[in-house]
């Protein structure tokens, strides 16, 4: 979206937990406590909440519809306005900026939270059916396998001839909470709202040979389309460590603070968020660029710019 | 203190039939056959797999032809243990491959033996299945076109 | 084998080592032993069983515990007339308010006809032999008929 957002949109609390393996509570106990602390930071509970959004993956939980049992973790009573992303969390917090900038009545707050516990299964192997399920899942290709050809084409290209190795696939449980405001209303909430002043996200051919491996285009043109840039903070979503070098060039940072986390499956890039917006209402940033992405090799990606009142 | 719950194997199984559409169809066709093709795109560019869309305009793509099943290593990594389901239940390297006739590479297993097999640039060539039933599996993987 | 493909089987399987969660386990577990746990919401009072540890409507977390009777009443039910594996027909499936619970679950109900079982019937679970049990619903097999008179509509009309 070039437009400016035709209402202010902020990020105004947050809270998350991570943990390599969680080992006894489900997914609801495990997001109950991170959005009570959300709403909770804020003087908020889910009845004064406008628009709710979530971002899971059934397959990482093993049932069918598990995102609808995960509502147990809001209250969806009186029935409540809310939507699913199959997708990171940061991709539902964009839905969420969408609906509240639309000024439906009433709808001046959202909860967006995301979850998942890969622990409990095979993530490599769960990663490979969001492939092209007629030429490339049957093989299933594991995540680390597909990075790989990733690093191996930036070595290959002279362009980054330092690039590790790709590490052991990361897995991680955990849980995100984020609560947008606009306007005043965020004002109400909090001193130091971090506001949402663009943000766009953008994909890539299914096809990783059709794609160039050595060149993040679609994070250019979502950083393009959302007006990140003049940042002095950058907030990335990293699962391998080569992926730096790829989303620092596009998008082209150069001396500001970079800070790069994988963080929780699903919830990783939306954790992005809620560390950008702590790092405004600290006064470690004045303007930040908030980086997520999904798929293979970085086929989707998100990137949106934060700022500070005092900015 | 980790309270004491319950845990249990559980699996889940999708034994989807999937319909193909007339340009997968032909891939999948051309493959039951030792024959890989592949598909024009609206820059020129012949991809394979075939892609139904163009990558880059979404334009419908109708132009199929026949690709060779030797081609080159564009870009590829080891996989020291591979997981159920793989193409090959030894270590194995994963390999986009851009096939003579070809403009874009396509994701197989390389059966090259080490690491120190592997190379950006090796030329491979496809090894089939005996029985072959139209499915991207019946191209078992390739290997170094010398082992050939 | 000439014929040109149109489709293509793409089997998935994956594999879970699968957890419950704290709340179900214990509920799971008190099926062990033979008792029915449920749990009740801190601020709406309503009782869950099973209890996933959360109430759905406030979203807020559950734990006090409390165990009931097993004793229940029929709230609606079906007679279903085609087989199911290890089910002969004509069998009734029935949604059961277990006293003292504010929801309803579903199981079987067993020792009488089928055309006998009516809204409001009261009922109680057959247990398998203790020797046998585990943590797992299979431990009821069934619910029957207790012969107590049958609940007063309101006592279960909000729960159909």
């Amino acid at each position: 979206m070039t437009e400016s957002l035709s209402r202010p949109v902020a990020v105004v609390s947050w809270a998350s937990f991570e943990t390599p393996s969680e080992p006894a509570r489900n997914e609801v106990e495990m997001l109950l406590p991170v959005i009570s602390e959300a709403l909770g930071n804020v003087g908020l509970t889910q009845q004064d909440i406008g628009f709710t959004v979530s971002g899971s993956s059934d397959y990482l939980q093993g049932f069918p519809f598990a995102f609808v049992g995960a509502l147990d973790a809001v209250g969806a009573w009186p029935p409540i306005r809310e939507s699913h992303v199959e997708m990171d969390g940061a991709f539902a917090l964009y839905e969420a900026v969408e609906v509240l900038r639309h000024g439906i009545v009433g709808v001046d707050t959202a909860l967006v939270y995301a979850f998942a516990r890969p622990s409990r299964g095979e993530l490599d192997r769960t990663l490979s059916l969001q492939l092209d399920p007629y030429a490339v899942a049957p093989l299933w290709p594991d995540a680390r396998g597909l990075a790989g050809l990733q690093a191996q084409a930036m070595r290959d290209s002279g362009r980054y001839p330092d690039v590790p190795d790709v590490p052991p696939t990361v897995v991680a449980d955990g849980a995100v909470a984020v609560v947008l405001a606009v306007g005043d209303r965020a004002r109400e909430l909090t001193p130091t709202p971090a506001w949402i002043r663009g943000i766009d996200h953008r994909i890539e051919a299914p096809a990783l040979g059709a794609r160039d491996l050595t060149s993040s285009s679609s994070t250019r043109t979502a950083a393009a389309n959302a007006g990140a840039s003049g940042a002095d903070s950058a907030w990335l979503h990293v699962l391998y460590p080569h992926q730096e070098h790829l989303l620092r060039e596009a998008l082209g940072l150069n001396g500001q603070q970079v800070d790069c986390a994988a963080g929780p499956m699903m919830a990783g890039g939306l954790a992005r968020f809620a560390a950008a917006a702590a790092g405004i209402a600290s006064g470690q940033s004045r303007r930040a660029v908030v980086h997520a992405t999904s798929g293979p090799c970085l086929q989707q990606n998100l990137v949106a710019l934060l700022e500070g009142d005092a900015a | 203190m980790i309270p004491d719950v319950l845990v249990a194997d559980h699996a889940i199984e999708y034994t989807y039939t999937r319909s193909t559409g007339p340009v997968i169809g032909a891939f999948l066709t051309g493959l039951r056959d030792k024959q890989i093709r592949g598909i024009r795109g609206v820059d020129g560019r012949v991809l394979v797999p075939p892609a139904e869309y163009d990558p880059v305009t979404s334009a419908d793509l109708t132009e199929l032809g026949d690709v060779a099943d030797v081609g080159v290593v564009k870009t590829w990594s080891w996989n020291e243990t591979p997981l159920a389901g793989q193409p090959l239940d030894r270590p194995f390297a994963w390999a986009l491959i851009q096939l003579d006739g070809a403009d874009t590479g396509m994701l197989a297993a390389v059966d090259a033996g080490s690491p120190a097999g592997m190379r950006t640039g090796l030329r491979v060539k496809a090894q089939w299945a005996d029985e072959r039933v139209g499915s991207i599996r019946d191209l078992v993987c390739f290997v170094p076109e010398g082992d050939a | 084998m000439t014929e040109p493909v149109t489709m293509v089987d793409t089997p998935i399987r994956l594999d879970y080592s699968y957890t419950p969660g704290v709340a179900s386990s214990r509920f799971l577990r008190s099926l062990e032993r033979g008792e029915i746990v449920g749990q009740r919401c801190p601020r709406c009072h309503k009782v869950y069983v099973p209890p996933r540890g959360a109430c759905s409507m406030c979203g807020v977390a559950t734990e006090e515990e409390l165990t009931l009777t097993g004793k229940g009443t029929v709230t609606t039910f079906c007679i279903t007339n085609v087989p199911s594996p290890g089910l002969v027909p004509p069998y009734v499936t029935a949604w059961i308010r277990l006293d003292g619970a504010d929801i309803t679950s579903m199981f079987l109900v067993q020792e009488c006809e089928p055309a006998d079982v009516r809204l409001g019937m009261r009922v109680e679970p057959v247990w398998v032999e203790e020797s046998e049990r585990e943590a797992n619903m299979g431990n009821i097999r069934y619910f029957r008929p207790t012969g107590e008179p049958d609940a007063s509509y309101d006592d279960y009309k909000d729960y159909i």
